[in-house]
């Protein structure tokens, strides 16, 4: 980004404003509504000011991997449409599309909040996988948070697929049983622009960064899984009060999930 | 023999606006036998007997004397490259970038860097959609700071108003520095409290554009916004920019420092003459 704009935008906030007239420790109004694709076993779709993003949960019986025979297999993708983002382009998964996908995947994974043992159905044989897709939209930025926060709900949504007598999904039946979620690890992303902390930034702050961190957090506080980005380096202060925000707003956005009706 | 549709009625690509032989076809119309059709999804315009329609949404398309605001993309051997949010991008030679000397095979970063944003004004587009600027002129520069805005190119005109009130108006409420180029990108730069109003008020036209009353509700919104009163919000006829010189006039090269004439080159006084280097 051009450092004159840059400047511009830390003058700002240093006036208190963010460039849409946020406060920095506010997060854009999040809209989450659950159900939103009727061929997912589970899909949510999000938004939060320009940013919106649908995230899909296919379920299939597969093989398990050899090292972990009773688990079953969770996997997060994340791909960047052109559609959503004229900076976006067609090919083989950018750097940014497999981070997001990653700290998204590793934030619910090391919460243990998602049992895969529960997956197996034969030991060494046949386990449920279940495939997260995260597709936006619209691109404004902090994809990781939103597309995080899609994911949670499209799981919370998701409800297991009949299967019949041979062993055959059968994807146009739907069970009541869903997925054991035990907690909410919810990703917030705490970016730093000069000497300032600000949430959820929108695109044009993400391009102005210095440095992000994102933190995965459950109820009661636990950071469960953190990615740093960006350049600069961050102190231990800052640290500290990132961690302290990523909690607030965690919060906000985990009663948001929960109210949503699954 | 006479009109299928109403004035501001909007029209449909091939949608007969006009039979017989009256009326003539413009910008957005054309004529099959005897009718003529609308060429685009648009809202028709009769001036007399010639038939426009004005597109809805769309592209920007350069023309000659748009003033646009352009993003440099690439440095060339010769001048630059902006993008001018547009199908077609545009150049800006060196000739046409600064008053000021460049030597050759100067760094030409100085004057405009990659990702810089510019004022500048189209000279020339060509029948092959190349587009030439220049950035010789009043108000015609380099934009240092500020942020960048992207609306419509449609709406463009009803952002600027009438003789530009609508944007004076913006202006007057909220303090703030305002570039609307014809090509739907709007640099500001102002206050930080005050920057953001602008931007909102700016959305707001581009999104309530088609509709009538638009001045009044965006006064109410930047009275309520800024806390400053209706009347103050009043764009009077003296605030209102003269509307800039034709182009002809507008576009004068400085006088040359030294001239010569066909015999050779001017002599000065023999006190001013430099020292041979």
């Amino acid at each position: 980004m051009n450092q004159e704009r840059k400047k511009h935008i830390v003058r700002a906030l240093a006036a208190g404003v963010r460039l849409d007239g946020r406060k920095l420790d506010e997060f854009r109004p999040v809209e989450l509504k659950v159900g939103v694709s009727s061929t997912a076993e589970g899909s949510a779709m999000v938004k939060a000011g320009d940013t919106e993003a649908i995230a899909g949960v296919k379920m299939g019986l597969g093989t398990p991997y050899p090292d972990t025979p009773d688990s079953g297999v969770l996997m997060v993708n994340a791909e960047l449409l052109p559609i959503s983002n004229p900076e976006f382009e067609s090919g083989p998964p950018s750097i940014e599309s497999i981070e997001v996908a990653r700290v998204i995947d590793r934030g619910i994974r090391e919460s243990h909040s998602f049992d895969t043992k529960s997956l197996c159905v034969e030991k060494g044989e046949k386990v449920w996988m279940v495939q997260c897709d995260i597709l936006p939209l619209n691109f404004d930025g902090n994809l990781i948070d939103l597309g995080g926060l899609a994911v949670l709900a499209a799981l919370r949504d998701a409800r297991f697929p009949k299967v019949d007598e041979e062993g055959a999904v059968d994807y146009h039946e739907k069970t009541d049983k869903g997925l054991a979620l035990q907690q909410l690890p919810v990703p917030i992303t705490v970016g730093k622009i000069g000497e300032h902390l600000i949430v959820d930034p929108a695109q044009e702050e993400e391009q102005a960064l210095d440095a992000r961190l994102t933190m995965t957090m459950l109820a009661d506080g636990t950071v469960c899984a953190l990615q740093k980005g960006g350049q600069a380096p961050l102190t231990i202060s800052e640290i500290k009060e990132m961690v302290k925000l990523a909690d607030a707003k965690s919060k906000e956005l985990r009663k948001q999930l929960l109210e949503v009706a699954t | 023999m006479d009109l299928r549709v109403q004035d501001k009625e909007v029209v449909v690509p091939g949608q007969v606006v006009a039979t017989g032989m009256e009326y003539l076809p413009a910008d957005g119309a054309y004529r099959l036998d005897d009718e003529i059709r609308a060429n685009r999804l648009g809202l028709i315009k009769i001036e007399g007997k010639v038939i426009k329609s004005i597109p809805l949404t769309g592209v920007y398309l350069p023309q000659k004397n748009d003033v646009v605001v352009g993003r440099v993309i690439d440095i060339l051997m010769s001048g630059w490259r902006l993008d001018i949010n547009s199908p077609y991008s545009a150049v800006l030679p060196i000739k046409d970038a600064t008053f000021d000397f460049i030597a050759k095979g100067a760094d030409l970063t100085k004057y405009f860097d990659l990702d810089d944003y510019v004022v500048a004004k189209i000279i020339q587009v060509t029948s092959q959609n190349l587009v030439d600027v220049t950035c010789k002129g009043q108000g015609l520069h380099k934009l240092d700071g500020g942020r960048i805005l992207k609306v419509g190119p449609h709406k463009v005109p009803r952002i600027i108003g009438t003789k530009g009130s609508m944007i004076t108006m913006v202006k007057k409420a909220t303090n703030c520095r305002v570039i609307v180029g014809q090509n739907g990108r709007i640099w500001l730069s102002g206050e930080p409290d005050k920057e953001h109003v602008a931007v909102k008020a700016i959305k707001m036209i581009e999104d309530l554009a088609h509709t009538v009353g638009l001045t009044e509700q965006v006064k109410s919104f930047l009275a309520e916004q800024t806390g400053l009163s209706a009347d103050a919000l009043t764009v009077k006829e003296e605030d209102l920019v003269a509307e800039r010189p034709k182009d002809e006039q507008r576009h004068r090269r400085p006088p040359r420092r030294s001239g010569g004439t066909r015999d050779g080159p001017r002599r000065r006084p023999y006190g001013e003459r430099r020292q041979r280097r």
